[in-house]
Formats: structure tokens, sequence, C-alpha cells
């Protein structure tokens, strides 16, 4: 049996020392099997994006057992296969991409530190893959929209060839069209490249489309797992999920 | 299609096609925002000038700056000396075109040396956090506690009078500010979302710190170091005024101040004439840093 | 609705110089607003913003704010000086901004702040306007007036502050309130709380609201007419209960590119951005008379 692409057991992180002490997650149980997309879901706070951030190694101050595609990963310290295998599309277009640095800076550096060569073709492959086409190689940040920077920094995430994307609200800083065009995107190279997504947003009827499977937090706890199916039938069991489905008035109330 | 194409447009293309177009159009952009900033640009001529000046001293200084005649001594201006001559004959506008050399070796050098020690010093104390950051700023925190020009004095009184010492004193009391200007844009960029995306590629630190945080902040370091020109020139020449850098007979401007200083009442222009210099050359520098943050500092700009 | 409107805005046109020539923010756009909650919708860069803060004279040189007709009750406000725009401005015609984080003061304690702001518009004793400011919160439906006055605006959660907002802007009884993205910030549980709040107190004090917001849905709910915006024109008017029968194809394009949990769909349609949307002859408002039955 294959093992999971991500299993996390019994995560803790925290930030600060003890009198200050924040838990931001609480003894979370997580498991993404290969190729499948899960979704999580809960509102700012709840620990969702920190979830993610523990995963990619950007925080070092948690406890559990984590391991991607099988092996256990330590501390903050991640290796360069850790990098092959797991990559990560942040939310703020505007925030994540270096202001000074053209595309083809961004991605030709991702390139070098990843050791892949054959830069020049390396490039324009992924710029046609993620829609964007080879003229805009050279252009600076400001020169894009935050939908165009968005495809960028899911060129760079892709530049490794990873198996696991981590997405952290990659379209909640965009307009709703640029936002169809990005989710459409991101089916498209799920398809093609055979990638597992770790799909952290508030926005339920985002996840719905996207996941196969969603849990729910609420204050650093994981409140509910469920099947998107459920979801779409109203039937979940924990009310705080009910409460959020209604909110968001995803179901009907357009009607 | 480039026929179709003026240079301008070429150069303010949204879709350059080489790296070499890009870096070129950023760099006319940027320029096109200092040229609208009119006394940005008078102090870009200036500069520009002394630099002439420098260049072409022999050329273009009608005496020698050397050559005394103490029959012509304390002449106030005058066609044969425009600007007069001192106290040993010496004509006056000749020493101070001379003297540019010696007033852009010193500020060029000490603006090279100061904000680079800043630099790194400041971004490594940022990015490195913890106890790194505590011992680094404390050490910046000694270096301020002391007034400039004190500190510079005691550097040159124990290093010895002389124009390279008198840098390197300068250099070494000028780097704190700018060490602590480094250190607070660091700690903006460190958490970025943009560094976080560098090092899920396997960036190192050093990496991080020479290719994603240095470009960030040199360019608020420039504009902080054109504004300090001034006060450099000023601190030079006063180590110049009271005889710790450069040595007679060297024409240096704050030294010819000095100089003159015994005659202020009756033979002014001995020593108006390099204090008009040096405030000529630091307004320049002021102005110039004042256009300069118009276009590469991201805050508070105008797009 | 017999009455005239409370603002009457033609041709209005908002421009900035930018290297590349002048760039055309808002391209000459009419509305009027009468006791009712219009919704103003568009993407980034359609102008919805500029709209907003060009009736509050907000627009800073070297942008520019033309118009044929920009009147407040009769009276035009078009490029009013600054010294009378500040006497319509909060006192007349209120704004409530996106993020309470940015436009509430951090040094000073919520009570006042809004006791502050009320006595700059009536003059009033400060026990008048203490009592004002409680009855405010308490309006917004804040449990603990009292506590929430001496706290500081980093001690409140983001919907708490977006509430002391629209307390702080609705104190003196201003007859427009201009909301630009006033829940964008805020998580969605709170969200529906405070828009029902704003909602009710527009609706009893028989206010003007001019609700500025992407979201088509959210606008649907909470609005009587819907403007439709797309570089910078309106390009089509809808009562907001006829959202889904929209007839402009930007509008049915960014309806259909939401996903929704309950018409799961393989791939959403993707918007085609099409030119003639910039200049064509716009639809009508009230379409829909004569096409019975709908589409």
């Amino acid at each position: 049996m294959t093992p999971p692409m991500l299993a996390i057991r019994d995560l803790n992180v925290w930030f600060g020392e003890p009198p200050d002490r924040v838990d931001a997650v609480k003894s979370a149980d997580i498991s993404v099997a290969q190729g499948e997309s899960f979704g999580l879901v809960g509102e700012s706070g709840s620990g969702k994006s920190t979830i993610l951030r523990a995963v990619a190694g950007l925080i070092d101050s948690w406890s559990g057992d984590l391991q991607v595609a099988g092996l256990k990963v330590r501390g903050a310290r991640r290796d360069r296969q850790f990098f092959k295998t797991v990559q990560m599309v942040f939310q703020d277009p505007y925030a994540s991409l270096h202001p000074r640095h053209s595309v083809d800076a961004v991605l030709s550096e991702t390139l070098h530190l990843q050791g892949i060569g054959n830069v020049d073709q390396r490039i324009n492959k992924l710029l046609d893959d993620v829609g964007l086409g080879r003229s805009f190689r050279f252009r600076y940040p400001h020169q894009l929209s935050g939908g165009q920077r968005q495809r960028v920094a899911i060129a760079r995430a892709l530049a490794a060839e990873p198996r696991l994307l981590l997405l952290d609200e990659p379209t909640s800083a965009l307009d709703v069209s640029v936002q169809a065009e990005i989710l459409n995107l991101l089916s498209d190279l799920r398809a093609e490249h055979d990638l597992t997504y770790l799909m952290v947003t508030h926005d339920l009827a985002v996840v719905g489309h996207m996941c196969d499977r969603i849990a729910v937090m609420q204050h650093g706890r994981l409140v509910e797992e469920l099947p998107v199916a459920d979801l779409r039938r109203g039937a979940a069991k924990a009310e705080y999920t009910r409460g959020l489905i209604e909110a968001s008035g995803s179901l009907g109330a357009t009607a | 299609m480039t026929n179709t194409m003026t240079r301008r447009e070429w150069l303010l293309s949204d879709a350059p096609q080489t790296r070499r177009q890009a870096r070129l159009g950023a760099f006319y952009q940027g320029w096109l925002t200092f040229r609208t900033n009119k006394l940005a640009m008078l102090g870009l001529i200036i500069l520009i000038l002394l630099l002439g000046m420098a260049a072409f001293a022999p050329l273009l200084a009608p005496h020698s700056p050397f050559a005394q005649d103490l029959a012509i001594r304390l002449q106030p201006p005058s066609a044969e000396h425009w600007l007069g001559t001192d106290a040993l004959g010496r004509d006056i506008l000749s020493r101070l075109i001379h003297g540019s050399r010696i007033t852009l070796f010193i500020v060029g050098t000490v603006a090279l040396i100061a904000p680079l020690i800043g630099l790194f010093i400041g971004t490594v104390a940022g990015f490195a956090g913890g106890w790194v950051d505590q011992v680094l700023m404390r050490i910046t925190d000694i270096f301020l506690a002391f007034p400039k020009l004190i500190l510079a004095l005691a550097f040159v009184a124990a290093l010895g009078p002389s124009i390279g010492n008198a840098v390197l004193a300068l250099a070494l009391t000028a780097w704190p500010p700018y060490a602590r200007l480094a250190r607070a844009e660091t700690l903006t960029i460190r958490h970025a979302d943009f560094i976080a995306a560098a090092r899920l590629q396997g960036a190192g630190r050093a990496r991080l710190l020479f290719r994603h945080i240095w470009p960030l902040c040199v360019s608020s370091l420039i504009v902080r170091v054109a504004l300090d020109m001034a006060g450099i020139i000023l601190s030079a020449a006063g180590l110049g005024f009271l005889g710790l850098g450069a040595q007679p007979p060297m024409p240096e401007w704050g030294a010819m101040i000095s100089d003159g200083r015994a005659y202020i009442l009756d033979f002014w222009w001995v020593a108006a004439m390099p204090g008009l210099a040096i405030f000529t050359v630091s307004m320049a520098f002021n102005l110039l840093g004042d256009g300069l943050r118009d276009v590469l500092d991201p805050k508070g700009g105008a797009k | 609705m017999t009455d005239a409107p409370l603002l009457s805005v033609r041709n209005l046109r908002v421009t900035f110089p930018t290297r590349q020539g002048l760039f055309q923010a808002v391209r000459g756009i009419d509305f009027d607003l009468g006791r009712e909650r219009l919704g103003v919708v568009g993407e980034s860069g359609s102008g919805k913003s500029m709209t907003g803060r060009s009736v509050l004279g907000l627009i800073r040189p070297p942008g520019r704010v033309e118009a044929d007709r920009m009147e407040f009750q009769g009276q035009s406000i078009l490029n009013l000086s600054e010294r009378r725009m500040r006497k319509i401005r909060g006192q007349r015609i209120s704004m409530v901004m996106q993020d309470p984080k940015f436009s509430l003061n951090p040094v000073m304690t919520v009570g006042r702040q809004i006791t502050e702001a009320y006595r700059l518009h009536r003059r009033v004793s400060r026990a008048d306007a203490h009592a004002k400011a409680i009855e405010m919160l308490r309006a917004v439906q804040i449990r603990d007036p009292e506590r929430v006055m001496d706290s500081y605006p980093h001690e409140v959660s983001g919907g708490m502050g977006q509430r002391i907002m629209i307390a702080m802007m609705l104190a003196p009884d201003p007859e427009i309130l201009i909301a630009d993205e006033p829940t964008s910030a805020l998580d969605v549980s709170v969200r529906n709380e405070v828009l029902s709040i704003m909602d009710n107190l527009v609706r009893d004090r028989g206010m003007g609201l001019i609700f500025i917001s992407h979201d088509l849905n959210m606008v649907a709910q909470f609005c009587d007419r819907v403007l439709i915006m797309y570089a910078g024109r309106i390009v089509e008017t809808l009562p907001a209960r006829e959202l889904h029968k929209a007839r402009h194809p930007y509008t049915q394009g960014l309806l259909a590119s939401l996903p929704r949990l309950d018409a799961p769909q393989d791939r959403l349609p993707v918007l085609t951005r099409q030119d003639s949307w910039r200049d064509d002859d716009l639809i009508a408002p009230r379409a829909d008379t004569d096409l019975p039955g709908g589409l």
C-alpha cells in the first residue's frame, strides 16, 4: 500500500514562550492521500494557515508527527529532497514576489537552486504551462496584474516538479473572474502533473469546487472532517460547520 | 517590429523582450521621475560640473595651486586672480579647483565604505535576530553614543593626521545610522512571503541576505547617503580645519578656510571662497538626495 | 420616490495623468441616489471606489474630477473648496472604509474618537457627546458600550472595529452613507451581522446608502438597486432582486464564474473580456419591462 502523501498526527503549533504562549494549532490529525485534493476551512485565526506553514518548515515551534510521502520531517530543517516534493503558493500575489526580481530572475533562481539545468527551455515551458506565455518572461511584478502574478507564483512552485502543493488561500486576493481562471488552472495542473493539493481557504464554495474532502477548523482544533459531497448535501454534523455554510450563503442564497 | 517603435516606446514597453530591455526600461522610468524634479536636476548638474572640474583640474586651473608669491599676498578678487589670493600669494581659484579632487576623494571613499559596513551589520543583525542582533546593535549603540566629529577626532589623533586616516575615521564613525536603517528595513522584509517562498526553493541564508534582502535595502541607503554627503563634506572640512585631515600645502577646502580664519575681517574672501564651494557642493548633494528619494523610495512616491 | 434624489450625478469623469497619457478611472457615469440602498459592483480597477471618493471630494491632485452635474440635495458639491467640503463630509455624507484597522486612530480610545468626531459636527457638551456615543454603540449592538468606550482599537476584534466605525460615521445623522467594501476584511460569520446592523440603521433613518463591493451576491442581498461597473463605466443597472436576469455579458460572466456549492461543475466558466464592453451602448436601466418573464 502506498503511504499517504501527507500524514499529520497530533500536531501542535505554538507561538511565544509560556506566559504569552499562544497555541495556534492543537493536536491536529490530517491524512491526505496521493492525488487527493484536501481542503482546510476556517475563519481567520483558526490556525489553518499555520498548519501549512509548519508543514513547509516556515515555523519551528511545533510538535507531533509529520510525514511527507512516507518520510518523517523534523523541526524547521528541510532538505532539498523535501523541496522537490512539497511546494507552496501563497495568499497574496502582491507580497509573494520580490518587487525587484523579474519573472525571469524568479524562475531561473528557483531552477538553479533545485539543480535543474536547461534553464531557458524550462522557463518557457513553465510560462506556457501556467498560461502566461513567453512574452512575460522579462517583466517585473509591477508590470503584472494580480492574476498574472499568481500565475508566476504557481510557475515558481511547479518549477521543481513537486508532488504536493500547499495552497494558502490562492485566490482570496483576486477578483472573481480571475479566481475562476486560477482555479481552472489549478485543476488542469493537478490533472496533468498528478499533483496532491492541501488547500487552505475561508471560502466554502471554493473548497467545494476544488476539493474531495475537507476539514473544518475553529480555534486551532479540527472540528469536523467530511467529504465534499456531504458538504453539498448539507449533511455537516458539527454546528459550527452548519453555521459557516449558512453565513457564507453558498447554498441556495442566490435563488 | 522594432522599426515602427520609437526608442522611448521601446524603453517604456510593458512587455520587454530581453533582459537588457527590461533593465534599461526600469532605469529609464526612474530617470523620467527624477527629471521632473527641477531642483534635483540642478544638484545633478552641479555635481557633474564638479566631477568635470576634478577630472580636468590641471587644464582648468589658471595658476599652480602651490606657487607662492608673497608680493601679491591677500589680493582681493581681480581679473588676474578671479577669487583673490591667500596669505602666501597662491591663487584661490586654482586651489579650489585642485581641492575638488581631494573633496571628491574623501566623499567618495567615505560614501562607499560607511554604507557597506552599515548595510552588512544591519542586515545580518536584522536577519539573524537573537543574540547576534543584540551584540551587533549594542556595538552600534556605543558608536552612536559619541558625537561623530569627536569620535573621528579621537581616531585621527590616535592614527596620526593624514588624509587617509581622516577618511578612515569618517567612515568608521558614519556607519551606525546606516546599520540602524538597514536593520529596520530587514525586519520589515524578513517575514515577507517572497522570502518564505525563496526559502521553500531551498535558498540558504547567505543567498537570502545578498540576493533578496540587500537589493531592497540598498535603495533607501543610497538616498540616505546622498543626503548625508553634505555632512561628510562638512566633517572632512572640519577635520581639515582642525589640522587633522589634509596637511599643508594640500588645497583641501576645510584647511583653506582654517588658513583664512586669521584674516576673516580684513580679507574675507580667503575664507569665504572655499566656504562657498563647500556650501554649493553640500547643497547639490542634498538636492540630488531628495530627487533620488522620489525615484528609489517605494514608500510615499507617487506611482 | 417622488421627491428629488439625494444625490444626482451626471457624466462624472475622474482622470489621473500618467506617463502614458491621461488615465481615465471613471469615464462619464450617471446615477441618482434616493433614500435607497444602491450597490456599486465591479472588479478592481473598474472605478467603483473612485466614484465613491469623488463624491466626498477625496480625489487628490493631480487626479481630476469633472462632471456635468454632481448635486447633493440640489446643491452642487463638485470640486467644492476643502473648507466647504468639510462641512458636508462626515456630517451629511459619511464613509465607512474597508479595514477598521486603518481607519481608527490606534492611540486614542474608541470613546474619545466617537465623541470628538461627533463634536466636530455638532456643538454639544462633552457629556451629551458621551451619551450620544453610548447610544450609537448600543445601536450597533455592542453589548457593553461603557467598557468598549475605554478600550483602544487594537483591543477590539475586526467585526467590532467595523461596528464602531459605523457608529462613529452615523452619529452625526448623515443623509448619505458611502460604504466602500465595508466587510471584505471580516470573516463570513461576522460579515452578515455587520451588514444587517448597517442595513437596519440605514433603513430606520431613511438614509441613502452607496454600497461599493466586488461581491455580487452580497450586494444583491443587501441593496435595492445595483450598478455594475466595468472599465470606468456603468454597463448595467438592475433591481437587486433581478440580478440573475442580468443581460450584459459582463454581469452574466461574473455571476457564472463564481463557484457554487449547490451546483458543482468541472470547470468554471471564464470571463472573456471584449473590447466592445468598454464603449458599447449600455443596457438601459429597468430593461426588464420589455422582456416579460425574463430570459
